[in-house]
Parts: C-alpha cells; sequence; structure tokens
C-alpha cells in the first residue's frame, strides 16, 4: 500500500486536532505516515498521539533551523520525501502556512494542488466547499503524486492505532538568500476557548454589540456553552475585536453543530462563513436583517436582553 | 531606498467576481462562470496596490501591475491605474482558460521574468474566488526568492523588506533582502478611491498585452490540458431556508432555550 505523507501540525509540544484529521483522511487512501517537522526533542512529545490516530510511520526531521524559518524547512523535507517514497498524497492542514507549503510543494515537483478539501474519497478525489458555501465542486490531481489541503474541522477523527516507526530524516539546509528570516515572534496568548475553527458551538458579534466592552456581553454567553467567539468585519472594522477572530469570505470558514449570530445583518461575506453550520441562531432587532433569511431560528429583539438572559439560563442548565 | 530611481514594484492583481453578486461555476468545464457574474478588481488587491503607491511615494519608483487573466480583465488593470499605478501588463491569451494553480504560478513568474529590475512584488494574501491562498509564495518560489506573506504592515529600508505577518499564530516579524514578494492581509491599509484626475490619467498610462508566445510560454504549459488538477464535477448546494422567526415580547431568550433544548444542543 502507498504511503500517505500527512504534514504534523504541531505547537508547544502538542499535536493539533487537525493533525489527527489528517491521519484519518490519510488511512482511507493508504498508509498514513507522519511527518514531524520540529526543533530536536519535537517528535518525542507528539509520537504517542500519532500513534494512537493511525499513523504506521513518523518521519523524524529535526533541526534548529526550523525555528528561523517559517515554511521553507517543511516544504524541503517533504519534496525530499515525495521523491524517494512515491507517496499517493501528502496531506496538509489548510492553515495559512499549510496552504503556502502545499502550494511550494506542488509548483516545485510539479503536482497537482487541491486547496481546502472538506472529503476526501478513497481515490484522491477532493471536495471543496467553494464560494462560501454556495457550491460544491470535487477535483482530482492528473499528476502520480497529489498535493492535498484539508479545512481543520471538516473530517471527524477516529482513533486507530498505528504502529508509529520512527525514521530519522535531515532538514535540508535552507539556503538564506532566498527565504525571509523570523526577526520576531509575538505569540497570541490562548485563552480557554477554543479554536474558532476547531469549536462545536461560535457565538460571534457584529456591529450591533456596539463597543469593545461591550463583547464581554458575547463572550460570557460563548463561555457559558463552551463556545469560540467570532466576529464580523464590521465588528473588527471598528475595533471591537481582534482581526483574528473574523467570520466571513475573508476571515475565517466555520461549521460548527450551533453558530449564534447577534447583532450581524448577515450580508452575503459574512455568510460565506458560517452558512455551512449545522444549527444558526440569529438575534437582531431589525426582522428584515437577511441573516433571518439562513437561521434556524431567529429571536427579532435586543441583543442587550436576549443574550444575558439566555447565558444564564445555559448555565443554570449545566449547574 | 537609497537607489537612484527608487523602487521597481509589481503588484499582481486579479479580477474576480464580485463577492456581493451570485458566483458560479460553469456546467461543462466546471470552471468559473466569468460571464455570467460582475467582476471587480478584487478587494484585497486594491490594498495591494494602495501599499505599492504608498512605498513608490515615500521613496520614488515604478508601480507595474499584472494580470492574467480574460480579455475584461483589462478593466481591473485600468482600476489600478486610476487608483495611480503607472502602467499594466496582461498575459490574456485562449490557451489560458483552465490552468491550475501550479501553471499560473509559473505563467505569473514567467511574465514578471519578462520585465527585469524588479525590486518587490505585491500580492494579495488570498483571492476571494478560489481562495488557495498560496499563489504568492509559489510564485516566489519559481523565481528563487524570499516569501514575506500575510502582512499586515510592510517596511522597507534600503535593500531591506521587514513585515508584521499575522495570522491565528500571533504575530511574525519576518525579513529579507530585496527583490522579495509580500503578500497583504485586509488590515494593511485603506484603499484611496480613484480621483477624477486619475481617472483622466489612467487614459493615457501604457497597459501591454502579453499572448503566451509574447512571455515566453508553451502553449502545453497551460490551460486545462496541462493542468495538474482538474474540476471533475460541481454543483450548486441548495440554498438554505429559513426557519422559524419569532419576535421578542419578553419570552424570546425562553423560547429560544427551549428550540435549542429540543434540538439537544444544550
Ligand atoms: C471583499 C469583501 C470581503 C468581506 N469579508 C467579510 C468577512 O469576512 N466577514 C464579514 O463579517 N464581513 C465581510 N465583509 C463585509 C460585509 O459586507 C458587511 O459589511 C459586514 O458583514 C457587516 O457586519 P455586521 O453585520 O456586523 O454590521 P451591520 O451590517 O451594520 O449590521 C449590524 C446589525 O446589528 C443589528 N443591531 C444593532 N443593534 C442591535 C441590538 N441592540 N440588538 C440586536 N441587533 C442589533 C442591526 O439591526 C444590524 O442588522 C466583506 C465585504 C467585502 C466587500
Ligand atoms: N491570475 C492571477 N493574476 C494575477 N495575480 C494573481 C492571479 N491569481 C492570484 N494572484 C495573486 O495572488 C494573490 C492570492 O491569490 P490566491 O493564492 O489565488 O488565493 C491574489 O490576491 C493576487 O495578488
Amino acid at each position: 500500500m502507498a504511503e500517505v505523507l500527512v504534514l504534523v501540525e504541531h505547537a508547544g509540544g502538542e499535536v493539533k486536532k487537525v493533525t489527527n484529521e489528517l491521519l484519518t483522511a490519510a488511512a482511507k487512501l493508504g498508509e498514513p505516515a507522519a511527518v514531524v517537522v520540529g526543533t530536536p526533542g519535537t517528535a518525542g512529545k507528539l509520537s504517542d498521539r500519532l500513534a494512537a490516530y493511525g499513523a504506521a510511520k513518523i518521519y523524524v526531521a529535526e533541526s534548529d533551523q526550523v525555528n528561523q524559518f517559517l515554511t521553507a524547512p517543511a516544504v524541503g523535507v517533504l519534496a525530499e520525501l515525495l521523491a524517494s517514497v512515491q507517496p499517493a498524497a501528502v496531506l496538509i492542514a489548510a492553515s495559512p502556512d499549510g496552504k503556502e507549503i502545499a502550494g511550494k510543494l506542488a509548483v516545485r515537483t510539479g503536482s497537482g494542488l487541491l486547496s481546502d478539501a472538506v472529503e476526501l474519497a478513497e481515490d484522491c478525489t477532493a471536495t471543496h466547499s467553494v464560494f462560501g458555501g454556495t457550491y460544491l465542486a470535487k477535483s482530482k490531481a492528473t499528476t502520480p503524486v497529489a498535493v492535498i489541503t484539508i479545512r481543520a474541522g471538516a473530517i471527524e477523527p477516529v482513533c486507530s492505532p498505528g504502529a508509529a516507526v520512527e525514521q530519522t530524516l535531515e532538514v535540508p539546509v535552507v539556503r538564506a538568500g532566498t527565504t525571509a528570516k523570523i526577526v520576531e515572534r509575538r505569540p497570541v496568548e490562548g485563552g480557554d476557548r477554543p479554536e474558532l475553527t476547531e469549536a462545536s458551538v461560535v457565538v460571534s458579534g457584529g456591529r450591533g454589540v456596539g463597543s469593545a466592552d461591550n463583547f464581554a456581553i458575547v463572550e460570557k454567553l460563548a463561555d457559558s456553552l463552551g463556545a469560540a467567539v467570532g466576529a464580523s468585519r464590521a465588528a473588527v472594522d471598528s475595533g471591537f475585536y481582534p482581526h483574528q477572530f473574523q467570520v466571513g469570505q475573508t476571515g475565517k470558514t466555520v461549521a460548527p453543530q450551533l453558530y449564534v449570530a447577534l447583532g450581524i445583518s448577515g450580508a452575503i461575506q459574512h455568510r460565506a462563513g458560517m452558512q455551512t453550520s449545522k444549527t444558526i441562531i440569529a438575534v437582531n432587532k431589525d426582522s428584515e436583517a437577511p441573516i433571518f433569511e439562513i437561521a434556524d431560528f431567529g429571536v427579532v429583539g435586543d441583543l442587550f436582553t436576549i443574550a444575558p438572559q439566555l447565558t444564564e439560563a445555559v448555565t443554570k442548565r449545566k449547574g | 531606498m537609497g537607489n537612484v530611481g527608487g523602487m521597481n514594484i509589481v503588484v499582481l492583481i486579479k479580477q474576480v467576481p464580485d463577492t456581493w453578486s451570485e458566483r458560479r461555476l460553469t456546467d461543462s468545464d466546471h470552471t468559473l462562470d466569468r460571464a455570467s457574474a460582475d467582476v471587480v478588481l478584487d478587494e484585497i488587491n486594491e490594498r495591494a496596490v494602495e501599499e505599492a503607491l504608498k512605498i513608490k511615494e515615500a521613496g520614488g519608483g515604478e508601480v507595474t501591475v499584472v494580470t492574467m487573466g480574460p480579455p475584461r480583465a483589462t478593466d481591473a488593470v485600468r482600476k489600478a491605474l486610476q487608483m495611480g499605478a503607472d502602467s499594466g501588463v496582461h498575459l490574456a491569451d485562449d490557451g489560458l482558460h483552465g490552468s491550475c494553480a501550479v501553471r499560473t504560478a509559473q505563467a505569473l513568474a514567467k511574465v514578471i521574468g519578462t520585465l527585469g529590475g524588479v525590486d518587490l512584488i505585491i500580492a494579495g494574501n488570498e483571492a476571494t474566488d478560489g481562495t488557495i491562498g498560496a499563489i504568492p509564495a509559489m510564485v516566489a518560489d519559481v523565481l528563487g526568492l524570499p516569501e514575506l506573506t500575510h502582512a499586515r504592515k510592510v517596511t522597507v529600508e534600503g535593500r531591506t523588506v521587514t513585515v508584521e505577518r499575522e495570522t491565528d499564530d500571533g504575530v511574525t516579524v519576518l525579513q529579507a533582502d530585496l527583490p522579495a514578494v509580500v503578500s497583504v492581509n485586509e488590515k494593511i491599509n485603506e484603499p484611496r478611491y480613484p480621483s477624477f484626475k486619475g481617472i483622466m490619467a489612467a487614459k493615457k498610462k501604457p497597459v501591454r498585452t502579453l499572448s503566451l508566445a509574447d512571455a515566453g510560454i508553451a502553449a502545453s504549459d497551460v490551460g486545462l490540458a496541462a493542468a495538474t488538477s482538474t474540476v471533475i464535477e460541481s454543483a450548486p448546494r441548495p440554498p438554505r431556508s429559513a426557519g422559524q422567526v419569532i419576535t421578542d415580547e419578553g419570552d424570546g431568550a425562553a423560547r429560544l432555550v427551549e428550540y435549542l433544548i429540543g434540538q439537544k444542543l444544550i
């Protein structure tokens, strides 16, 4: 059975959830082989988790250089592996870094790039949700190897132990002249909330929330539901909430079990990022707001009244 | 910037279906239905042009916009010229139809190669139609240049470019020597509107249309036939229908809770 390479996303010595999803997808296509690119000592911390989600092999590519450059070390490692093991496919998370790693790998090796798949069939056909979820398209690579990025949260991860046989690789030396160097990192402090693209519940606020301080109302409801917090572009542009939480065409695409829109009108570009959610709830004081056209349950009313009452009821019920 | 004549900046721009309009794929070959949609210069590319103009205004130089696309994409080039870009290059050829991301990046690199002496290439971080989010990095890879992507801030000092790259992980400050490829995110700036003077001036600015042969690209290297990936099937999703909408009369939250319990969501 051909190997299917999975680039491991990891941070702070932990495997990111999307990697489990990629390993699950890989098992459908062939033999999952996890590829860890990190600083020395990284793979040791990740191997148990990778084994639990079905990694038959773990390629360990560790070097101090990995910290100095963004995507170049991973592209180098994957390009060499692609040549030496002839995998059926390379699976990479459709994150900003993942998309660039995949693109560079594809163009460097002349392989087909299938971008942002939400489903993957045994024969490497990828399904994409395009134009903000209004279209489904299926694509295939015409080349021997497909480089595929997969949207976080799209595939249900399955625990299924793998042998996780480790094999060490060299990280090709990055040529400084052709690669930007990292001069500073300012990581965001991860709070207790789930990541936006991974959360099963998302509570978003729009311009109707009115101010950055008022976003506490959105956060409180989110916390009662164990949800991630999102925002419309108007809320972000008004400085109510940071940009990385923007949901929509030019922000995050989310598809949680439950999406709650507070004070969001439902412009087409906002819907592009959330309309494939399982259940949509909207609170808006304007009964004409387009968000009600796609909401499963809408309340025409003041979010400043409804949201706190909802928070209280949910908290009580969980209590 | 220092060097005589200032910076030679190329901006990669793309005409896309307006996100305000209904966007479709064609039934015949599942490529973008460009004929049915209202098309515009992608907003992120207006920001890319704006950033180029700012750099030019600070240190002098030339801004050339480059696009690959069907004949009507000239309108997008014209819009960029109205904003203040100096000239345009438009790779347009029937043979390009259906090009995949890999072939698009290679073709754009070829076009940039014909320009010569380029210091800085600025692109959007992600197009609103294909949302590949990788063309700038791919073009950089083909050209052997460093890429500094998802910039919310760009600074050029002498021959060094520094950007603040913003993603979920936070901000990463990247630095490279010119020439380099930069892609911008939507927080970078607010693009200017073309002024009346700008609109008039744009009429006289040069736009060069290149065929594949002009750009030195073999017809067998692009288009549907050379594509490394193809769309084999597409279908619109049934639109979401509205559910129930109630008006809050003091019991709005309670009824919402009932609904959530009924759906086993809480
Ligand atoms: C290229 C492009 C990309 C874009 N990308 C995105 C994107 O990624 N994400 C995005 O969100 N937008 C995006 N937009 C912007 C989009 O068009 C809208 O402008 C934006 O979504 C509006 O945000 P909003 O609903 O919060 O604000 P508004 O449209 O101003 O709506 C605010 C709503 O709050 C309601 N309201 C006010 N007070 C209350 C109250 N007390 N209680 C209840 N309801 C109240 C009002 O009735 C109103 O419906 C994009 C636009 C373009 C052109
Ligand atoms: N056909 C094209 N012509 C010119 N520039 C392009 C083209 N396709 C993509 N780009 C550039 O690459 C950026 C990111 O696009 P993408 O990687 O396709 O999401 C765009 O904002 C443009 O700057």
